[in-house]
């Protein structure tokens, strides 16, 4: 399972080098949305703002959604899918390296979406920094639940806007959690209670997809 | 004796929610703080008992069996179907009767409150539930599917259930019961609530089987469609 996951992941991820499609079109579609909050607060508040946390998720989510859609796009050439079903790998592996892949893509571009909340919403860098491990495990169960629900979409009628009805409601939590923690980061609070929600919904995200991905790709 | 409890089913339902409407307007006291306002505890909570468990329970427990192979039939696929969507009937009766509840007592429609939030995210859930059937074509694929999503959006109903212990909230905590387990309603009241109960669950199995029967005469409908317009094409060849 752990070989079939690195394999998926490298090859998700080689694909995602040679296209650049995060480097040229997510990551500046995720500055251009944290702009637009901005813009939307207005130039007195958006320095100010202690919204900026959960706008900063928002972004995330957004640019999960435009991931997620990548991750299965690879794979919607005709036969691609079949001929990786003959291939007898394991699909818990399969789902492990396809939410690995998502997971540094997102760690990547919420990379560059910190240092513009902080450029631009004028996050604390010291607070930022310490809501770094929640931040790294939210991003890592909405990858876990994406992984899964693209997997639900793919193949099926219009699923670029099936996959936020069936998405959102899901990364809720995650948002709400997410959110708690870089707020208790950077104005204080109970940063390990909401860091302990995401960590929850990583592991059972990650169970439930070991468990019922292979069903999803049963032919 | 099957057929005739079927039959029953829907008239004993009416009559039992005909007395629960009876006993909550005219037979039982009103609320010594909430007035007649409380009277609404006669419907709300036994509605949200069918949208959140017992129809999201049968969806789910159809669900697990679909994905087992042993049970997995389009029979069960097709409760689990007319489960969820009476399930999005009853969670939208939920957020109404509890947004008429809130409106006097807490002085707004609607509040960000745990238990209403996650209420209505279960309602998106149940709507993508059906948004995912739609969306594919091949019978044994869609069952599939949805039968993984409604596992995955049943995570959400202990979160819903625990939200009032949780988190602070507006909403209250258990209606019927203390934490001691000791009953929180008596007398006249506590008969119609629990008569609610009965008469909503028996509105739901109402509901759910005519959601059913509906599906298989659609199902038939669509084949005896495909097999008439296969025996024209037939026709059409061989003049």
């Amino acid at each position: 399972m752990i070989r079939t996951a690195w394999l998926v992941a490298a090859k998700d991820l080689r694909i995602e080098r040679r296209s650049r499609v995060l480097l040229w079109q997510v990551v500046p579609f995720g500055v251009m949305a944290l702009l637009l909050c901005g813009l939307a607060l207005g130039p007195q508040r958006a320095g100010r703002s202690t919204a900026a946390p959960g706008l900063f998720y928002i972004v995330v989510l957004l640019v999960t959604l435009l991931m997620i859609n990548r991750s299965y796009a690879v794979e919607s050439t005709p036969g691609t899918r079949a001929s990786i079903a003959t291939l007898g790998l394991d699909p818990a592996g399969v789902f492990l390296g396809k939410a690995l892949a998502l997971c540094v893509e997102l760690w990547l571009a919420s990379a560059v979406l910190l240092v513009g909340s902080v450029l631009f919403l004028h996050t604390a860098l010291h607070g930022t920094v310490l809501a770094l491990p929640s931040i790294v495990v939210t991003l890592g169960a909405l990858a876990g639940a994406g992984t899964m629900y693209g997997a639900l979409t793919t193949g099926g009628n219009g699923p670029a806007t099936l996959l936020p009805v069936l998405c959102l409601p899901a990364f809720a939590p995650l948002l709400i959690a997410g959110e708690r923690s870089f707020s208790a980061a950077l104005y204080g609070g109970a940063l390990w209670e909401w860091w302990v929600i995401s960590l929850v919904a990583l592991v059972a995200y990650l169970a439930l997809g070991i468990l019922l991905y292979g069903v999803l790709e049963e032919s | 004796m099957k057929q005739l409890s079927q039959r029953l089913l829907g008239p004993v339902t009416l009559a039992l929610l005909a007395l629960t409407i009876w006993m909550g307007v005219w037979i039982t006291p009103p609320d010594q703080v909430q007035g007649n306002l409380a009277r609404l505890v006669y419907v709300h909570p036994a509605v949200a008992w069918v949208a959140l468990y017992l129809s999201f329970g049968t969806a789910t427990i159809a669900s697990v069996l679909y994905l087992w192979r042993r049970t997995r039939s389009i029979t069960v696929d097709r409760i689990a179907h007319s489960a969820m969507e009476v399930s999005l009937v009853f969670i939208v009766l939920t957020l109404i009767t509890g947004s008429l509840w809130g409106r006097p007592t807490w002085g707004v429609w609607w509040a960000w409150d745990a238990r209403l939030t996650s209420t209505a995210i279960l309602g998106v859930f149940a709507l993508g539930y059906l948004a995912l059937r739609r969306a594919n074509d091949d019978p044994e694929l869609r069952a599939r599917r949805s039968a993984v999503f409604a596992i995955l959006a049943a995570v959400n109903v202990p979160i819903i259930h625990f939200s009032v212990q949780w988190w602070k909230t507006l909403h209250q905590g258990a209606t019927v019961f203390t934490a001691t387990r000791s009953l929180k309603i008596h007398g006249s009241m506590a008969w119609t609530l629990l008569l609610s109960f009965v008469a909503f669950s028996l509105a739901y199995a109402w509901l759910v089987r005519a959601r059913y029967r509906l599906e298989v005469l659609r199902s038939q409908t669509s084949d005896e469609s495909i097999t008439r317009a296969l025996e024209q094409r037939r026709a059409e060849g061989v003049r």
